[in-house]
């Protein structure tokens, strides 16, 4: 075991304890760490109007594209548990297989679909149902939608296994007490998978805020979630110290909703007990 | 009501393969560009192939993969036995739990403030480093889940039949666990192959640690090529291929990401 932890322990805890550790310093001359100054100052910037307009804008995109991501992938997930069992294992596979090819591929395959000469475009005017090419890239809109066709997968997996843990007797029980699908599926299925979709839309949510990629190849520049402030501090501001704090500042959110989340959770749990 | 759901999943599937699709078909495309069918033709393929600095960049990446697998598989498979076999305590789980959701940005940078701050040259070998991190929780998920259903009382008869610790291993332990130990060294391979964040900031400033996702990224950022759609589609069915492999070796059973 020892290794295997030491590993985690030395490449993993160590340099976040350390991105700590800078977040509280000055920058240096040459775009170091000034060890000898230390500073509030970084997250005093964080929270500055204009970083947190940043933070907003991109928790409202990451939020736009959790909210659709469980609309398309809630649906889904239920679906598969419908069919038969062994079809239901490979439906899982087939919807999680897209989430284990290249990132950088899958996003920008909706740069050949989404530009002024592209698929979407060319259908379009083709269909006489626009008369020039429509500004659907480089905008949220793209990056949302790049956001969602990522992060669906994943939705549909914790869905998925969030169903399963459910009693099919309980539904049954609600059919059998006269209560008609949709009644039982308000009722009974959502809020009793409802912790576990929240769990996969804490992930979808931070993983979206925290992007890199997909704002930078499909946002073209012009939208920035808290993923590009970060990766600017440190490869093209050199301003470490606001970078590290910039990430501490997203752990934490990431932190208080998954918090939040077991929670809920746990209450949830107990009120079903007490009833 | 079943209808419309069978309906919706039937979209989503469009949703999620008809872009992967299009990548696919646009590749054998002789003019490259979705304008129009201009006929089949293995041109782009042929392009990449002579390109130096795609072949050095996939070089790297085969390198890279190989070794942060093989580290990781040996590490998570010994680290997923020791917890099963004990009782796993909440510190090792939220331990090897964290790097799947800490986001890659963040990992990047404390990886690269790390390497800095202990004034290591970066290079191949930081990547190889780096990227064991995320693929030791992987292998440990898969191998893990495997052992939930392992007989230990296979290992305490072969003790009582006078085996040591290592032939119990070798010849009881190791051959029935070892299908879910390459599908996980499969996954973990695919993972690292494709990983692009980590890499761009652990790789250094030196040309020659390239690896071939972040040669893609700077092909994107250059434009719409159709290069990128013959290697697009070579990424998607080899990476298609080995999670498939994986799947099956590890009876239909696979974690999520």
């Amino acid at each position: 075991m020892a290794p295997g932890l030491g590993w985690l322990v030395v490449f993993m805890v160590v340099p976040s304890l350390l991105v700590l550790a800078v977040a509280f310093f000055e920058r240096g001359v040459y775009g170091g760490v000034d060890w000898a100054t230390p500073t509030l100052e970084n997250f005093r910037r964080a929270f500055d109007p204009l970083y947190a307009r940043i933070f907003l804008d991109s928790a409202s995109d990451a939020g736009a594209a959790t909210l659709i991501a469980l609309l398309i992938g809630y649906p889904a997930a239920y679906a598969i548990t419908l069919q038969p069992p062994r079809r239901q294992t490979a439906l899982l596979f087939l919807a999680m297989l897209p989430f284990w090819t290249n990132y950088l591929i899958r996003t920008y395959a909706w740069i050949v679909l989404l530009n002024r000469e592209g698929l979407i475009n060319r259908v379009l005017i083709g269909a006489g149902l626009a008369a020039e090419p429509l500004p659907i890239l480089y905008n949220s809109f793209a990056v949302v939608l790049g956001l969602v066709y990522n992060y669906v997968p994943f939705v549909i997996l914790a869905v998925y296994s969030a169903l399963q843990r459910l009693d099919p007797s309980l539904a049954e029980a609600s059919r059998d007490l006269g209560a008609g699908p949709w009644v039982t599926f308000l009722r009974v299925t959502l809020p009793l998978t409802a912790s576990g979709v929240a769990a996969g839309a804490v992930f979808v949510f931070v993983l979206s805020i925290g992007n890199f990629v997909t704002p930078d190849l499909l946002g073209g520049g012009k939208v920035q979630m808290v993923g590009n402030l970060i990766y600017d501090q440190f490869l093209s501001a050199r301003d470490w110290p606001f970078g590290a704090a910039l990430s501490m500042v997203l752990m934490a959110v990431m932190m208080v909703l998954l918090f939040l989340n077991a929670v809920a959770a746990a209450g949830a749990a107990r009120g079903r007990h007490h009833a | 009501m079943r209808r419309l759901l069978t309906l919706q999943l039937g979209l989503t599937f469009a949703f999620l393969y008809l872009p992967i699709a299009i990548l696919i078909v646009l590749s054998f495309n002789r003019a490259g560009m979705p304008t129009a069918w201009t006929g089949f033709s293995l041109d782009w393929y042929g392009k990449l192939a002579a390109s130096p600095k795609i072949i050095a960049a996939t070089r790297n990446s085969l390198i890279v993969a190989a070794s942060s697998t093989a580290i990781a598989t040996v590490l998570g498979t010994m680290l997923a036995i020791g917890i099963e076999r004990r009782r796993a305590s909440p510190k090792v789980d939220a331990l090897l739990f964290a790097p799947m959701i800490i986001p890659d940005i963040v990992l990047a940078i404390a990886l690269l403030t790390f390497f800095t701050l202990i004034g290591a040259t970066l290079g191949l070998y930081s990547i190889v480093l780096s990227h064991v991190v995320f693929n030791i929780a992987f292998v440990t998920a898969v191998v893990r889940a495997r052992l939930k259903s392992f007989d230990w009382s296979l290992e305490e008869a072969s003790r009582d039949l006078g085996a040591g610790p290592w032939t119990t291993f070798r010849a009881i332990t190791l051959p029935l666990i070892l299908p879910s130990i390459i599908a996980a060294a499969l996954l973990a391979f695919t993972l690292s192959f494709d990983e692009f964040i980590i890499a761009y900031f652990t790789a250094g400033a030196g040309q020659g640690s390239t690896t071939l996702p972040m040669q893609i990224y700077a092909m994107i950022r250059f434009g719409v090529t159709p290069e990128i759609n013959a290697m697009a589609t070579i990424i998607i069915i080899v990476s298609f291929i080995l999670v498939l492999t994986a799947q099956r070796l590890n009876r239909g059973r696979l974690p999520g990401p």
